[in-house]
This record gives C-alpha cells, structure tokens and sequence, in this order.
C-alpha cells in the first residue's frame, strides 16, 4: 500500500515546480516592463501557495522564507515598495534561492544556510527602503513565527469592514461552506450578515450544483485585512471576494440601498476591482442599455463585473485547464491507436482484395475511418508534446549564475518558448541546451573591457530561439561575442594532429572542428564550461537523440549553435531493407549515403574482411546478415547494396544489405520489456503487415565488424576516409 | 486484497495443452489469452527456441517454441498451431503448443510429485504429474522458461 501523504507530498512538489516557473517568468515580465497588475498578484500568490502548502507538510524553512518573501511582494502589490531593478534582481535570487529551498525538502537534502540568511538580510534591507508604512522592517529571527503575524504591513482598521463574498459552483465541489467561514468572521468581531438572492433563478432553471447566493458582511474588528483573507485563505481562488476597509471612499453608488422586488433589501458595494479599466466600461454600459430600469439590475452588473474579473484573474493565473495522467497509460493509448492505424490499413488491404470497389458504400466508409484513425493518431501525438518553456524557464537562472562566476554581463532573450515537442526530447535537451548556454557566455562573449575596447555595448546578449522546421525541432542558441578564433582552432586542430598541418578547410569546417572530441579553445580552463567536457559530448548526446547539431560563425559579431532534433523519440525515420530475407530498418540519421558498389572498388584486407575504396580512403564493409548472424555465407559485394554510415564517434562502415525497400517513418517499440536487448539490435517496429521489423543498431554492428576481426580494423583507415 | 479470495489454493484451475505426444498444463491464472499462429520475426543471436517475436497489439511478444525448450522435436507451426500468451511477472511471453486440449481443476491432492530422474529439463521444468483419464499431464512451471540476462553477455 503506498502511503497517502506520499502522493499527496508529491503533489504538492509538482505544484511547487509550477508556481517557481510562474513565478520566476511574472518577475521576468516585470523586469521587462512588460508586468501587467495581475502579474504582481499571480507571483504573490505563487509565493504564498507554496508557503501554505509547505506549512501542511511542516517544512519550517520553507514555510519561513516563503514568508519573508511573500512579505517583500506584498509591499510591491499595495504600493509600498516599488520594484525597482535591484528589488527586483533581488526578487530573482530569491526565486533562486526558493527553488533550492523546495528541492532540499523534497529530496530531504540540504540547504545553503548562508545564502538564505543572506538572501534574509537583503529582504530586510528592502523592508527598510519600503518602511515608513506598517511595522518595523522584520528581522531574519522575527521571521521565525510564521502564521501568527501579519504577513502584511496593513494599516490596522478602525471600525467597520465590508466584505463581499460570491462562492462560485467549485468551492461547494470542494467542500467548502459558507456557514464555516461565517463562523470564522465572527471570531474576529462583530458581523451584520445580508443573503443576497437576487441571482437565485426559477426554481425549473437552476442548476442544482451551481452557486447563485453571495453574501455582504459587515465586521466590526480591531484587524486588518490579512486577517480576514486569512478566514478565505483556502476559498480564495474559487470565489470573488471584495474586502473594502470602511474610511476608503469607493466606487460609484457606494451605500446604495435597493429593495428587490422579492423583499430583499440590499446595498450596492461596488468591488474595489471597479478600478481596473477593464471592469469600468462594463459597469457604465448597463444603464445606458437598460431603459427600463430594474431594481435588480445592479446587482447583477456588479455580479457580472467580479466575475469578469474573477475570470480574468483566473485565465491569467493558470491559463488552461489541465489534468495530471501518469504517462504509462498515454503511452498504452499510443500503442494501441498505432495498432489501430495498422489494422485499418489492413482491412483496407482485404476489402480491396476482397473485389469491393471503390465507390461503393463499404470503401467509402473505409476511407472515412482511414481518416479518423489519422486524426486520432495526430491527437494522441499532441497528447505527449508539451511546449519547451519547463526547459526555457531554467535558462534565466542558468545565465545569471554563469554571468555572475565570469563576471560579464548577460541578457538573455528567449523566443519561441510555446513550441511543442515530445515530452521525452524535453527531457533530454536540458542537458545540451544548458552546455550551449554556458559556453556562449563563458566563451563566446568576450570580456568586459574587450567589449568596452571593440565599442560594443557592456551587455551581451545570449538569445535562445526554438522553432519548428520541417517536422523537427530547431533550437538556436547564439551569442554577439567574438565568434570563433579561427585561427586558434585550426592551430590546435594541428596540434592534436586532427587535421594535416596543410589542409585547406572552409571557415564552416574549421568552425565545426570544435565538436571533435578533446577540443576546446578557451585559452585558460575555465570552471565553467572546462570540466574535460567538450562541444563533443553536446555533439554526441544529440547524435544519440537522432539530432544534429551545427555552427556558424561570424568573427567580431558572434556565433550561432543550431540544434536539430526530432519531434519525438517515439518515431523515428528509417530506410526498410532485406537482408537474406530478413527485414530490418536502419536509421536514417547514421546513413551518410547509398551506394552500388563495383567489385573493382572492393579489396580484402583479411579473411573475413573486405574494405571499399571510396573516394580515396577504404572503409571496412560489413554484411548485416552475416554480422546478426542469420547466416555464415558472406553476401558478394557486386550483388548487394551498400550503405555508407557513420557510428558514434564519426566511425564509418559499409552495411551491405540485399535491397532497398524504402523510406519509413516507423514507430519504435521496446523489445525490453517482454524480452531481454539482443546485441545488434536497437528496437523493434509494427510493420503495415502486421509483422514485427527489427531496427538495426548501428553503432553495435560497426563496433562489432572491429572486434571480430580482432581489432585490426585499422584507425588508420577510418582517419585516411576523413574528408 | 481482492485475489486472495480462496484462501486455500487446494483447488485450482489449470489449462492443459499438447506438445508433440505430450500433454502439458499451467495455472490458467498466468494465461492472458489464446491466438492463432502468425509468422515471427527471427531474432539474431537468440537461443533456438526463441521463434521470434510478434505484434501483440503494439506490444513485441517474444515467442518461445516449448516443443524445443522442454526437450523436444522442434514445432513445424502451421496454422493450425496455438500461441498461449502468459504473463510471467512483468513480461508477457507467447508459448507456442500444438493446441489445447482442457481446462482442469485440480486439488493438491491429485498432484503427484514428479519422479527423481536425472533429468535437467524435468528438475527445470515439471512440477508434478497430474493423472486424468488414464493420460498424464505435466504441470510445469514456467519461471525459467526466458532466457536469462546473464546468458546474452
């Protein structure tokens, strides 16, 4: 039995991940400019979210400097302390600094002491900037007591608060109750309580789930307004609230009293929203379209405006609406619907052989499930492709870290974060992703004063771009530094005898040679981006992934990274082909090219080892049959195809195969999971007929053709092939 | 929770199945379904009585030939053959039979305990002899029926 409050715990973590991202893009969207009201107000509440949820699982240090935080944000949302750039740089260490503090309780790790009580100590430094309202500026001790004390600064209220609460139909789904948080009020003072029902249709019309009672309260308590949102604290999200302290002159009618036509009396208390632009034309509106006029009818507007609001607040705070399904059974439906496009064509296939034509009824039925198979195959896809933002969301941070250990300063502009794509390419570009980043700031832009000298401004920027190109995702990653020193590249690409001291090589070859392995021309090693780990390691993890990855350079004006990927790793594009019988698909990633080979080209080197002379160099060649071991005759070279491909590492071999059959794009299943991994081959596929086809593992068959013939395959070879 | 619901697994159902001139059975708890022969995809470098493997609805099922796992004349599989797909743990295999013959409850009673021969595949493989009809079934265990990952290395 798995325990409860594990789930539950891991719920909350998710949830943590989510609002960090919101929180850390709202502070971004203020650092632009580009904040709207709502967005101080979605990041504070992102901050207390977490705050409450951390106070549930009694995770203290969490709790406590969620609740310095939440402080700091709650001056900037009433005014009292201006987000300036350094307030708000300060805002997005402490995102930093949470996000840490989130990971440390999940994984029960620990936490840098010294830089939250750091971090503490700037908060109080910006408290004292905000001071002059409210209380003294908080020290890092006084943070201690969490729930107890204001959480914000409010002027203490002196009389009479009134409060609007409309529940909408989700509190009640969520069991909550109105009478409960009455009961709370009353706690807090004195309260005069008025039902209004003014909303309350035809008993044939209403909906017996919807909400259509609010309530308008008047409290008289010595307290001020965060203890009476602490009372809605849990039902905030699923009502319009409106608390208006009584000395504050509001709105347009304040204190009107209406009498319904049902005996009802009530007052009119326009919603402190009112204010917002957008609300406004909508309450003017209505008496100018209502001639007759209604008692009811403000009511109803001012009904219509919080909900507006409402909305408004709610599309902004977590734009659609979503549920969290485990991946196994997205997975399960993906199979199953691919099976499902393999039945239909087969069933095609019969009906046409069967002599049905094609115009009659049951072809033409056939045609429209061809359809609706196809379309539920591209939405079931879609299922699984989530927008590449969870892995943008990281950069921001990534790039004030290796900004603040080089000492440059770094503008980071991210485009395209909305592009879509497999959720297991996402995982996997973070890695590579966060390796191309680093090492444009670290050793694509230059210096400080090497900018300050060549007339550039101080800031570089990094931008970071994802778009799709056809049918694959391409990620750009590039710098306005000094592109590539050309010269030193290709000074050590001698060195390292990887290229002839006399070789002609274009500008893109030389600016390529950065992916060979053991390259790097940071002039000092750096800790950054100098761990021993290469471009080369970049270049292969995205091999791995079926991607490619490729520079541009432009010296004195920057360089450009593009990486290209698929879609999703659940497909993968394969040439079919027969070998002694056998089908088998071999990636079109590894095939550099297909070529007829002429018994004059083809040399044996050994017994069992012949290589080809292709261009100048000999490549070995490997039977594909022979080397799965579906037989032990070797297939005559004159009589085969051949497939030049590229392993890992850039290591080449000629696969000879019997024929071509074509280009596919096959779905790719696990042999794992009922079976065991056989050496040689890297997955299976379902086949239009129904049958399994196996793909070839590339790298396996190169490297096993090498040791066979007892490693004599000679490196020598393979280099003299290089270009 | 809710399998255990026959708290004494005296009484059990068992599929019996002929291979060869043999006849076999297992738990008919550990059978998931029952299909026709369909051509597999021959592995490379696999043991010989690893046939292949098929689509079982998207998923790959490696096809084990009991006939030569357990010792006997290969299966020359015709149309006419059966793949009993059973799940052991969490994968699910195929065993290709010559047909099935029975569905039988058995009690632990009318078990009888397999005899001391110095048999590998029977100590592998048998778990007992049950007698029905005057013809006799092994129950046989199916455990050990995949190869291990030890023996690909």
């Amino acid at each position: 039995m798995e325990d409860p409050m594990a789930a539950i715990r891991e719920t909350f973590f998710q949830e943590c991940e989510e609002q960090l991202a919101e929180l850390e893009s709202g502070l971004i969207a203020m650092e632009n400019g580009s904040a709207e009201v709502e967005t101080v107000n979605a990041v504070f509440r992102a901050v207390h979210s977490m705050k409450g949820g951390a106070g549930i699982f009694s995770l203290d240090a969490l709790v406590r400097f969620a609740h310095v935080f939440e402080t700091a944000l709650d001056k900037v949302r009433s005014g009292t302390l201006v987000a300036t750039p350094a307030v708000l740089s300060v805002f997005l260490r402490a995102a930093d600094v949470l996000a840490d503090l989130v990971r440390a309780a999940r994984e029960n790790g620990k936490v840098d002491e010294a830089r939250t009580s750091a971090m503490v100590a700037e908060f109080d430094q910006i408290n004292e900037i905000a001071g002059g309202v409210g209380p003294a500026p908080q020290s890092s001790a006084a943070a201690g007591g969490v729930f107890e004390e204001d959480p914000a600064p409010d002027s203490v209220a002196r009389s009479c608060w009134e409060i609007n609460y409309t529940p909408r139909a989700e509190l009640y789904a969520k069991a909550n109750e109105t009478a409960i948080l009455l009961r709370e009020l009353r706690r807090l003072g004195e309260i005069e309580v008025r039902l209004d029902t003014s909303l309350l249709p035809e008993l044939s019309e209403m909906d017996p789930e919807g909400s259509y009672l609010s309530w308008h309260i008047k409290l008289k308590a010595d307290c001020n307004e965060a203890d009476i949102r602490h009372v809605f604290e849990f039902v905030e999200d699923d009502c319009a609230l409106s608390i208006t302290p009584p000395d504050e002159p509001q709105g347009l009618i304040p204190g009107t009293v209406i009498t319904g036509d049902n005996g009802f009396k009530f007052e009119f208390f326009p919603p402190p929203e009112m204010e917002e632009p957008e609300a406004e034309p909508v309450a003017q509106a209505v008496p100018a379209t209502a001639p007759q006029p209604q008692v009811i009818q403000p009511s109803m507007v001012k009904s219509q405006a919080v909900e507006a609001i409402a909305a408004k607040a709610e599309s902004a705070a977590a734009a659609p609406v979503t549920i969290r399904v485990d991946l196994d059974r997205v997975d399960r439906m993906i199979d199953l619907v691919g099976e499902l496009v393999i039945n239909e064509a087969m069933l095609s296939q019969r009906v046409l052989e069967a002599g049905i034509t094609r115009a009659s009824g049951v072809a033409m039925a056939l045609e429209e499930l061809e359809h609706l198979t196809r379309e539920i195959q591209d939405s079931v896809m879609a299922i699984r492709a989530q927008p590449v933002r969870s892995v943008f969301q990281r950069m921001p941070r990534l790039v004030r870290e290796v900004a603040a250990q080089t000492g440059k300063q770094v503008r980071l502009i991210m485009e395209g974060e909305n592009t879509e794509v497999d959720k297991t390419v996402i995982e996997r570009i973070a890695d590579p992703l966060t390796h191309m980043i680093r090492n444009a700031i670290d050793h694509g832009l230059e210096s400080t004063e090497t900018r300050i000298e060549s007339g550039k401004p101080v800031e570089g920027t990094v931008k970071l771009t994802a778009l799709h190109r056809s049918g694959r995702i391409v990620l750009e990653v590039s710098d306005d530094g000094g592109g590539i020193n050309r010269a030193r590249v290709k000074q050590k690409a001698v060195e390292n005898g990887v290229i002839a001291p006399d070789a002609q090589l274009t500008d893109d070859e030389i600016d390529n040679l950065i992916f060979l392995p053991g390259f790097s021309t940071a002039a000092k090693v750096s800790d950054i981006s100098g761990r021993g780990v290469g471009m080369d390691v970049v270049r292969q993890s995205v091999a791995a992934l079926g991607g490619r990855i490729s520079i541009s350079s432009r010296p004195g004006q920057g360089s450009i990274f593009t990486l290209s990927l698929p879609l999703t790793l659940a497909v993968l594009d394969g040439m079919v082909v027969s070998a002694r019988g056998h089908t088998l698909i071999i990636p079109l990633g590894a095939i550099v090219e297909t070529l007829k080979p002429r018994a004059a080209d083809v040399f044996p080197l050994d017994r069992d080892l012949n290589v080809l002379a292709l261009r100048g160099g000999y490549v070995p060649m490997v039977d594909v049959a022979a080397s799965l071991g579906y037989c032990d005759q070797f297939i005559e070279p004159e009589q085969s195809v051949a497939l030049l491909v590229e392993g890992e590492g850039g290591v080449r071999a000629v696969l000879l195969v019997d024929a071509i059959h074509g280009q596919r794009q096959v779905v790719i299943k696990s042999l794992e999971a009922n079976y065991r991994a056989v050496p040689g081959i890297a997955a299976a596929t379902v086949m239009g007929d129904g049958r399994v086809a196996l793909i070839l593992d590339v790298d396996a068959v190169v490297r096993n053709a090498r040791s066979e013939t007892g490693g004599r395959t000679p490196e020598a070879l393979i280099l003299a092939e290089a270009p | 929770m809710s399998m255990t619901m026959h708290a004494d697994s005296s009484n059990r159902e068992l599929i019996a199945f002929r291979v060869g001139r043999q006849e076999f059975c297992i738990n008919v708890m550990m059978v998931r379904e029952i299909r026709g022969w369909t051509a597999a995809t021959s592995l490379p470098r696999s043991p010989r009585y690893i046939r292949g493997v098929i689509n079982l609805r998207g998923a790959v099922l490696p096809i084990i030939d009991l006939a030569i796992r357990l010792g006997l004349p290969a299966t020359e599989p015709t149309a006419r053959n059966v793949i009993i797909v059973v799940q052991i743990g969490q994968q699910q295999i195929g065993l290709l039979v010559d047909a099935v013959s029975d569905i039988l409850t058995a009690s632990n009673m009318n078990i009888q305990p397999s005899p001391d021969v110095s048999s590998d595949l029977v100590k592998t493989f048998v778990k007992g002899l049950l007698p029905v009809d005057g013809r006799m079934i092994s129950l046989i265990a199916l455990d050990n029926a995949l190869p291990r990952e030890l023996e690909a290395a």
